[in-house]
């Protein structure tokens, strides 16, 4: 199981989604496949066509830049972060 | 009675301005849509739903919609989305509900429409073939807060017939859904030059009157201008007005020949000439000009208004609305002769819409 933990900018978007979810995935894409199959339109925020990662949304695993295509161990923290900009 | 309903779109998210028949006490609720950008909220009569087009710069574009006047929203991006390795989307900049089905002009520009009410989407034109289409989405032409189709302008009769307005390209009409365009835009102006006289006018706002569907106004970025042929030609009747610039219009919603328009300063500023806010009307058409400011600010108001920030209601003696790019909205319940102040702190204003509930 992969410990996820997503920007306060999703949950209010999603019923019920929270902010730390456990999940099996091999990937980082197929962990937003599994969150997009419970909240449908998840991926759509988090992603555009290609699919690449959104230009300000940053995933890191186990502390490392992460891209869709990063692999995911057993245990594995994924942080989903929005950049830290705006005001 | 009436409740009389604004929708203010803002950087920070969709505000409702409530109030009844006299128009002189307002609530404010807000702000929807988790704070999201809004670039144009819009009021849907037939259905009563609410639209409103969003585009975050962490989670990408879409349009939320709310059934029950703002009490609960959704969003939805199904189908929001270019093929890949074509256009990219970046922003939904308009929304019109009419005949049944919602339209929304995009940048990269496109339109998509939605017929069941907002929660799938489907792409129907990029009007390819068009003059100016290979040039349009060419980030080189495209200014910083380019909008790309920031209007799609129904035909209240015939569900086939609209008109496009391209950001710096101009007005394309088609009367066959989308299949075929044709140019819009004989007469029109432009200070910079133009290789091709169909096309490479800057369009801002245009207006339908609503007893007229021949008489067509619009806030060029060059002058205002006036067509009485549904289009097809246009004549400059900027004469009798402090600038040539601007971006909001609104039409007289019972005369044919009563128009509204906001003039700004042209350069940079772009804010109300001199520091002195106010509205002018024109009731001949364009032939003369009068400004109305009474109870607009008149010293150090450097206030701006955007192409989507100028309402008026169809009340027998109909009411104008305005929201500023500081977050100020004006309310005049007189046709424009008197103003208040009916909002001062919301965050930067896009967009102003009005809508009239029994």
């Amino acid at each position: 199981m992969a410990e996820l933990h997503l920007p306060p900018t999703l949950p209010p978007l999603f019923r019920e989604l929270p902010r730390r979810i456990e999940l099996d995935a091999a990937t980082v894409e197929e962990a937003i496949e599994r969150l997009d199959e419970r909240w449908p339109g998840l991926r759509d925020r988090l992603c555009e066509p290609g699919p690449l990662l959104r230009p300000h949304i940053n995933v890191f695993v186990d502390r490392e830049r992460a891209a869709l295509d990063t692999a995911l161990a057993a245990g594995s923290r994924v942080d989903v972060i929005a950049a830290i900009s705006g005001g | 009675m009436p409740r009389i309903v604004l929708l203010v779109g803002t950087r920070k998210g969709c505000f409702l301005l409530e109030s009844d028949e006299h128009r002189r006490d307002w609530s404010v609720r807000g702000p929807f849509c988790d704070g999201w950008p809004i670039y144009h909220a819009v009021h849907d009569p037939d259905s009563g739903t609410i639209y409103a087009a969003a585009a975050s710069e962490w989670h990408g574009a879409g349009v939320w919609r709310s059934g029950d006047l703002g009490e609960s929203w959704e969003l939805s991006s199904e189908g929001l989305a270019y093929a890949e390795g074509s256009l990219k989307l970046s922003k939904i900049s308009g929304l019109t509900a009419a005949h049944g089905r919602v339209l929304a002009g995009a940048e990269a520009a496109g339109v998509f429409e939605s017929r069941d009410g907002g929660r799938t989407w489907s792409l129907l034109t990029t009007l390819d073939g068009q003059p100016g289409r290979t040039d349009w989405n060419d980030p080189a032409n495209q200014p910083p807060g380019h909008l790309g189709l920031p209007a799609v302008l129904p035909h209240p009769d015939d569900p086939s017939r609209f008109w496009a307005v391209v950001q710096g390209f101009g007005i394309f009409e088609t009367t066959d859904d989308g299949t075929s365009w044709t140019p819009r835009n004989r007469g029109l102006r432009a200070d910079w030059p133009v290789e091709d006289p169909e096309v490479g006018y800057c369009v801002h706002k245009l207006v339908m009157s609503p007893v007229d569907r021949e008489r067509l106004y619009q806030q060029n970025h060059c002058g205002m201008h006036r067509s009485d042929d549904g289009g097809r030609s246009w004549v400059e009747v900027t004469e009798g007005l402090p600038t040539d610039f601007g971006f909001a219009a609104a039409a007289h919603p019972h005369d044919r020949d009563g128009f509204y328009v906001i003039p700004l300063d042209p350069g940079h500023g772009r804010c109300m000439p001199a520091g002195r806010a106010a509205v002018w009307r024109t009731r001949d058409a364009g032939a003369t000009w009068e400004r109305l400011d009474r109870g607009l600010p008149q010293r150090d108001a450097h206030l701006s208004v955007l192409r989507e920030g100028l309402a008026i209601d169809a009340l027998d003696v109909p009411g104008l609305y305005f929201g500023t790019s500081t977050g100020q909205v004006f309310a005049s319940a007189d046709e424009g002769e008197s103003w208040s102040e009916i909002a001062g702190y919301l965050p930067g204003i896009s967009s102003v819409e009005v809508a009239v509930l029994a």
